[in-house]
């Protein structure tokens, strides 16, 4: 079975909420819209305080090149036009709006009927992308549109579906794969169409055989998509790793994926284009997963963007147990801890994460005894434990030199030290440090 | 407005901890200790325990009253090195009391002076060891005979180690051939060696009992095969060359390999994680560079044994070889 060339990990799976069927989370009273929920500027507010707005009406545009629209989840009033703190402590502008009812714009089509036809031109297919503000549901949130429109000089022969939810705890994928898997064979169908690719891959690993089996029934009505169980190892889900798993093919040092001929896209983002380009829905709601091992219960939301943290919490849970240590949004790899619950949910979140107190709690560092498990677990074939040491050092030039920012951040070299050194927190800053470096020299 | 705790991510850690990896390494030794016990009796029980009672009690010492740090000896790497000092001197009744000087020696200079565990550049076992071998020839070459299973008391002064012996008859000018078919020198049949019966030290003399322990280090992944393979490897064919070109001068290479502290070395004291290089080409190049020093030192130095020289000469390189060898990259 398939699975990337070098290190990784396997994590303890924990996926508890798998069988929670997606649930719609109710409407809160008022909401908070960032208006960065992507990678890239914000985009410019274009409602004005006391305006009604329907759900699905463009309030944020996107006037750079990097940047994606943003629409309206509720129907009500525009309360103001300010900043807002989000779950991370960051102050972002957004537009609050005073939830009132919740009636949808005409054009969207909320009916349950699935539409297989799209006869759009791929440029037509990418400009609705834009429009519809769709960006990448895997995590780092990617303006779809910019990813899907290829260079001249570039070729794209593989289109990658990243179904692999290679963290533990999240089940918003295996969820969205068990209700929706026609509407994500047709979203892929439309983003193979837009690439003009023969095939499309979708990776899912191994140990979801649900997933697995009912996407490969329904791929079969489907010209050109192929479903690829993939053996289980953290992190295949991190894009070099899946595009090496299922194409062999290694993205080079500082390179793009569509430098060697491939484009991933998350199985979210599929149901999100499906919805886009089908219903005309713009992306204003996502699935994600409530869990953790001390909740009382688990859950998987359809969840409108810029429900707060707390509102999730409240509802599926009533309150956090005494016992939590930390609130974390997404995996626990690669997931943000949350400092902040009263921020809003963005396009990308996948889950809220609750870890008990003992679990959350690092163990004491001790000396490094040179066991070179952080080596072998590197994805990257990287040196963690050099890093580290240099980074302490501040020989950051060193470190650069030693391809310190080929690194993916998967976290494999401090999930697996026995001498718990934050290696990951040394090497982010390490990163930082050379970054800065390399922009002075620029200049 | 509450403020939740937060860290970097990974918010999850594996299992994994020095601890667990050291207790898993004295596991690894028991075999060895019951062979020894087994052949050489009680003085071998009173040796290792002395000897790791001593590397427990000098590690908390120099912990507490010099580095004034917490202390680590609840990790179980003290016991690791006690348990490997005490394999590698021979278990005669001085060696109950001088093991601790050994023991000294091997946490005091060998470990706690650069820092504690992780910091040495040298395996401690083996800095001790060697100690004592410079220090007392004589005791640490005297070497107990064994006979019976399990007794009780050996007398002190009796046979010398196949290697010794051979050594000795090879420089009063006697063939190989001519050494090896003579009964009144009572060499141990290949089927001994491979039991471990015969003359050696406390923990080296059973192959079949440290390879047990190898094999349950590698299922676990604390060790990988490089190191071993590549040290016995290159000890097997160079001796094997050697042995081709000169039959009566250079002993064959499977009795090169199953005697003295080639099978003990390479799979207990080599691959010591932290005085051995870190990526597997440089392991490669690390343990063919033991193989070739035990045998250069066995036939061509003054000591009939040459590992614990080999690796702690092996040891001073390792620097070197981790600048130069570095893992694969994922891509260039």
């Amino acid at each position: 079975m398939k699975t990337f060339a070098m290190g990784g990990v396997h994590p303890e799976e924990n996926k508890i909420s798998t069988t929670a069927a997606i649930e719609q989370f109710p409407l809160p009273k008022s909401a908070a819209i960032l208006m960065t929920q992507h990678l890239g500027a914000p985009a410019t507010p274009c409602v004005e305080k006391g305006d009604k707005v329907k759900v699905g009406q463009l309030i944020g545009k996107a006037e750079t090149f990097m940047c994606a629209n943003i629409h309206s989840p509720f129907s009500g009033t525009v309360a103001k036009i300010d900043t807002c703190k989000d779950a991370f402590g960051l102050t972002k502008p957004a537009i609050y709006i005073n939830v009132e009812g919740d009636e949808w714009d005409e054009s969207i089509d909320r009916t349950p009927d699935i539409k297989r036809e799209c006869t759009l031109e791929p440029k037509e297919i990418v400009d609705k992308l834009k429009a519809m503000g769709i960006v990448g549901l895997g995590g780092a949130t990617f303006p779809t549109h910019i990813k899907y429109s290829i260079a001249p000089d570039k070729k794209a022969e593989y289109l990658i579906i990243n179904a692999v939810e290679c963290e533990p705890y999240l089940t918003s994928d295996h969820r969205a794969m068990m209700e929706h898997a026609e509407e994500i064979c047709i979203g892929v169908s439309i983003l193979r169409k837009a690439l003009g690719v023969p095939n499309a891959y979708i990776g899912i690993e191994n140990n979801k055989p649900e997933p697995i089996a009912v996407m490969t029934k329904t791929a079969k009505e489907f010209e050109g998509i192929i479903v690829e169980p993939l053996k289980v190892k953290y992190p295949q889900g991190a894009e070099k790793q899946l595009i090496n798993a299922i194409t062999g093919r290694r993205v080079p040092s500082g390179k793009l994926p569509i430098d060697v001929g491939c484009v991933v896209s998350n199985v979210g983002t599929a149901f999100a284009v499906y919805e886009a380009i089908q219903k005309n829905k713009p992306l204003i709601e996502n699935i994600l997963t409530v869990t953790g091992k001390k909740l009382p219960s688990q859950h998987n939301y359809q969840v409108r963007v810029g429900t707060t943290y707390n509102d999730l919490i409240a509802h599926a849970i009533n309150e956090l147990p005494a016992t939590t240590g930390k609130v974390i949004s997404g995996g626990p790899m690669m997931g943000k801890a949350i400092s902040n619950l009263d921020g809003p949910t963005t396009k990308g979140a996948s889950s809220v994460l609750v870890i008990d107190e003992g679990e959350a709690e690092r163990a004491k560092e001790s000396n490094c005894i040179r066991c070179g498990k952080c080596m072998n677990a590197c994805p990257m074939g990287l040196e963690p434990y050099l890093f580290s040491s240099l980074v302490k050092n501040r020989r950051i030039e060193e470190a650069g030199a030693a391809n310190i920012l080929d690194c993916i951040e998967c976290g494999c070299c401090f999930f697996s030290c026995p001498a718990n050194k934050p290696l990951l927190d040394e090497i982010r800053l390490g990163k930082n440090l050379y970054r800065g470096i390399l922009m002075a020299k620029k200049k | 407005m509450k403020l939740l705790n937060v860290s970097g991510s990974p918010h999850v850690h594996s299992d994994e901890s020095t601890k667990k990896i050291m207790w898993r390494v004295n596991l690894a030794l028991v075999p060895s200790l019951i062979v020894a016990v087994a052949f050489f009796g009680l003085n071998a029980l009173l040796i290792s325990i002395i000897s790791v009672g001593c590397c427990i009690l000098f590690q908390w010492l120099i912990e507490k009253f010099v580095m004034k740090v917490p202390s680590t000896i609840c990790d179980g790497s003290a016991i690791v090195t006690g348990l490997l000092l005490a394999f590698n001197v021979p278990a005669t009744q001085e060696m109950i009391w001088l093991v601790a000087i050994g023991a000294l020696v091997a946490i005091g200079i060998g470990k706690m002076s650069f820092g504690g565990l992780g910091k040495n550049p040298f395996n401690p076992a083996l800095v001790g060891r060697v100690f004592m071998l410079i220090s007392f020839p004589v005791q640490m070459t005297t070497w107990p005979k064994t006979g019976s299973w399990f007794p009780m008391s050996i007398d002190t002064v009796t046979g010398a180690t196949p290697l010794g012996l051979i050594k000795e008859q090879l420089s009063t000018g006697r063939s190989l051939t001519d050494i090896m078919s003579d009964p009144t020198l009572g060499l141990p049949s290949l089927c001994d060696i491979f039991l471990g019966h015969m003359g050696g030290s406390l923990g080296e003399v059973s192959a079949i009992a440290i390879l047990i322990g190898a094999i349950y280090l590698l299922c676990k992944k604390i060790i990988s095969w490089h190191i071993p393979v590549a040290f016995i490897g290159t000890a097997f064919v160079f001796s094997g060359i050697l042995w081709l070109c000169n039959p009566d001068q250079f002993i064959d290479p499977l009795t090169t390999i199953l005697t003295g502290g080639i099978m003990l070395g390479a799979c207990f004291m080599a691959t010591d994680m932290v005085t051995s290089p870190m990526a597997k080409s440089g392991q490669l190049i690390f343990g063919v560079g033991c193989g070739l020093l035990t045998i250069i030192i066995r036939n061509w130095g003054n000591y009939p044994e040459g590992v614990s020289f080999a690796i702690l000469l092996m040891n001073s390189v390792t620097p070197l070889i981790n600048r130069w060898c570095k893992p694969k990259r994922f891509a260039n």
